[in-house]
């Protein structure tokens, strides 16, 4: 029954679309965030990109967004009504946005949609992601360097392939410096929550933890450190710059305006096509900010060394010998890992302890 | 001078007409805020409360109104029964995700044989699932005592737990490419909750929720439970010398509201949601709070403001969208809502009087 109704409620809504675009020629292209555009981390720089794409095309554009979606049927209802309302694009800016994504692109072919971190496409949904394990690898390199305690806590978001491969990628550097690391891991089950980031911060603090990595939206763990004192903090997905010299040391920036400028431009010349895109260091989604005067000159050089390595495609920071935690080979001497593991990573690298939760 | 007096008794027109007055004082102090946003407050108005009804895409908006009320009515008729009888579940958001962990868990062991037992099956699970978790602090204030405020409560965050740990390991979609969450539900014929008349919005769990409106209204004028539950609320000891026994209603009240919560969480987990994720709940149980007591307890009421409070959401998306207001002035004229009820909800108990006081 489900595929009928789609196609009766398509058409239905087909129909309502096409007038609503009539009225003007300006292409409208709609956001929706997983958290408050101030959040000043993951969603704040999806914002930046939509303002960046507004000041590219100026009249030419018009942009819409909805803040603080839930993942699932809310989702949804709001994609669907922005479709309904005449966007010609669409881009959905978490992963959990995935199964409503695909379920709005069925029933809105004409519309361009675009999903961030996700991993199914069709012929109206692009996915694009950024490769910030290998800003993780630079900030391992500063964190092993930098840590006194050896003991470097980590807030991970979910545990989802992403987040897996950042933590990996940050011990591998970092145990690479310093053999004597330890990460300890805490799973806050949110993007954005100030309240239980804060207290995953003071947990790993507590536990000993001089350096706390973040794979969470919000500034409380940098103002946890602060507090905190002798505690170094990297930004996330923004520079956090408010935070610098210290307990921010440096960030892995996402900058999302060049991609989104671009595929607006290809909705308006019509040269848009499906794709998946997975851009790093070399492509500027994923910026290092700035190192401050916090880290060691010679750190410094070191991190910023590895950056270009990378940025060159000189290094890849899965570069093998690697295993995996419960000691069975995975990379070989000399092997690099492929994009398909990466992106289905749900295992910790041999050195890290505890378990992902399952 | 003005001052307040008391009533000899709650006043009735009162009693009715409070809502209404707080959703006209919402509206004046709501837009008088839009317009300090630098936004047309009457365009505003009419976006959030009249666009989903009537606008260009109300076709779409008015069933979606229907899918998103239906879990906030449904679990607000179950804690209005407790509440009158002054026993408070706070912790229907705890028992809406274990009804859909029961719910989804049942549907998931049949997979992926079809047969029409299995949504049945589900359904039996996923009130089940409710009722046991609200039964922890139904026994426990029984046998012991406790404070059945802060045990509910305080069992969402353990069922948030569970609810993380089924989505990542038990339950987990085996070929979800190491993500986690469940299979859809939705997409497994047996067990999908589908509108039953397609587009209409109308699923189970939405007729459930008018069913439960009945029946609720029946129960609290003509059945001896209401009576009792009523006799309860105004006078505990008067319940007890009357032939109420406190220990059972405290678990016929809890038991009923978290079976209700337990339905809603299955309703949704196999419709609207489909999947069962580790954000599957997004405050259902905590907003109904808010619509039984905007319902005033009342189970006509609790659909009204069920609707309304739908209304408050999807209109205030539709003013994100068009207005571009930010997310929090929407939720600033949500929270004015209930407090402009709270506020003018002491006219009930309360009369003005000028003048002084007369000296007895």
């Amino acid at each position: 029954m489900t595929f009928k109704t789609v196609l009766l409620g398509a058409t239905a809504a087909m129909g309502l679309a096409t007038g609503a675009m009539a009225q003007d020629d300006k292409t409208k292209v709609g956001f929706i965030y997983v958290g408050p555009i101030g959040d000043l981390g993951w969603s704040y720089q999806h914002d930046q990109g939509r303002l960046a794409v507004e000041e590219e095309f100026g009249d030419r554009v018009e942009t819409v967004y909805v803040e603080s979606v839930p993942e699932g049927p809310d989702a949804e209802r709001v994609l669907t009504q922005m479709a309904l309302q005449g966007a010609d694009m669409i881009f959905t800016t978490s992963f959990g946005f995935m199964e409503a994504t695909m379920n709005a692109a069925q029933k809105f072919p004409d519309v361009k949609f675009e999903h961030a971190t996700g991993y199914q496409r069709a012929d109206n949904v692009s996915t694009y992601s950024a490769r910030f394990y290998e800003g993780r690898a630079v900030q391992g390199l500063i964190a092993g360097e930098m840590t006194e305690s050896n003991i470097i806590g980590y807030i991970g978001s979910y545990p989802i392939p992403e987040v897996i491969r950042g933590i990996n990628a940050a011990y591998l550097q970092a145990k690479k410096v310093n053999p004597e690391v330890e990460f300890r891991v805490v799973w806050a089950y949110t993007w954005f929550d100030p309240a239980k980031e804060a207290e995953a911060a003071k947990a790993l603090i507590d536990a000993g933890a001089d350096v706390i990595l973040q794979h969470t939206d919000s500034t409380a763990p940098q103002a946890a450190a602060q507090e905190a004192g002798d505690v170094i903090t990297f930004g996330q997905a923004s520079d956090m710059f408010d935070y610098a010299p210290k307990p921010r040391v440096s960030s892995i920036i996402d900058n999302w305006n060049q991609y989104y400028i671009d595929r607006v431009g290809a909705v308006m010349d019509g040269s848009w096509e499906s794709q998946d895109v997975w851009g790093g260091i070399d492509s500027g989604m994923v910026e290092i900010g700035e190192i401050t005067e916090a880290v060691p000159a010679e750190v410094k050089e070191a991190a910023l060394e590895l950056k270009d390595k990378i940025a060159a495609g000189e290094l890849h920071p899965f570069t093998g010998p690697i295993n995996k935690q419960d000691g069975s080979a995975w990379l070989a001497e000399g092997e690099t890992a492929d994009d398909e593991t990466l992106a289905g990573m749900n295992f910790y690298v041999e050195g890290i302890k505890g378990e992902i939760p399952q | 001078m003005i001052r307040l007096e008391r009533r000899p008794e709650p006043s009735r027109a009162w009693t009715v007409a409070t809502p209404f007055v707080a959703v006209a004082l919402t509206m004046v102090a709501g837009g008088l805020m839009f317009a300090l946003l630098g936004k047309d407050p009457v365009e505003a108005i009419r976006t959030i409360f009249w666009d989903p009804l009537f606008g260009d895409f109300a076709s779409y908006s008015r069933p979606q109104l229907l899918v998103k009320a239906g879990p906030l009515i449904l679990i607000a008729i179950g804690l209005s029964l407790g509440f009158r009888a002054g026993i408070w579940n706070i912790g229907a958001e705890g028992q809406y995700i274990l009804g859909a962990i029961f719910a989804a868990a049942t549907g998931l062991a049949f997979y992926p044989a079809e047969s029409w037992l299995v949504f049945p099956a589900m359904i039996l699970a996923g009130a089940l699932g409710g009722i046991l978790w609200a039964m922890i602090p139904a026994l426990l204030k029984v046998r012991f005592g406790t404070n059945e405020v802060l045990v509910s409560l305080m069992l969402v965050y353990v069922a948030e737990a569970l609810l993380a740990s089924m989505a990542l390991g038990l339950l987990r979609n085996p070929e979800g490419m190491g993500f986690p969450g469940s299979r859809n539900l939705a997409q497994y014929p047996s067990a999908a909750n589908l509108d039953l008349i397609p587009g209409t919005g109308l699923h189970w769990g939405v007729a459930l929720a008018l069913i439960a409106v009945i029946v609720g209204q029946v129960v609290m004028t003509r059945h001896q439970l209401g009576f009792r539950v009523r006799l309860a609320g105004q006078s505990p000891r008067a319940a007890v010398f009357g032939g109420v026994n406190p220990g059972w209603l405290i678990v016929v009240c809890m038991g009923i509201s978290g079976g209700l919560a337990g339905l809603a969480g299955m309703f949704e987990v196999a419709g609207p949601a489909g999947r069962l994720g580790i954000d599957f709940n997004v405050g259902y149980g905590f907003t109904a709070i808010i619509v039984a007591f905007l319902g005033r307890l009342n189970p006509i009421g609790i659909l009204l403001a069920g609707l309304l409070m739908a209304l408050t959401y999807i209109g205030g998306e539709l003013a994100q969208l068009q207005m571009n207001l930010p997310l929090a002035a929407i939720q600033m004229f949500q929270g004015m809502l209930l407090f402009f009820l709270l506020a003018v909800d002491v006219l009930t108990a309360f009369r003005f009087r000028m003048g002084r006081r007369a000296v007895a």
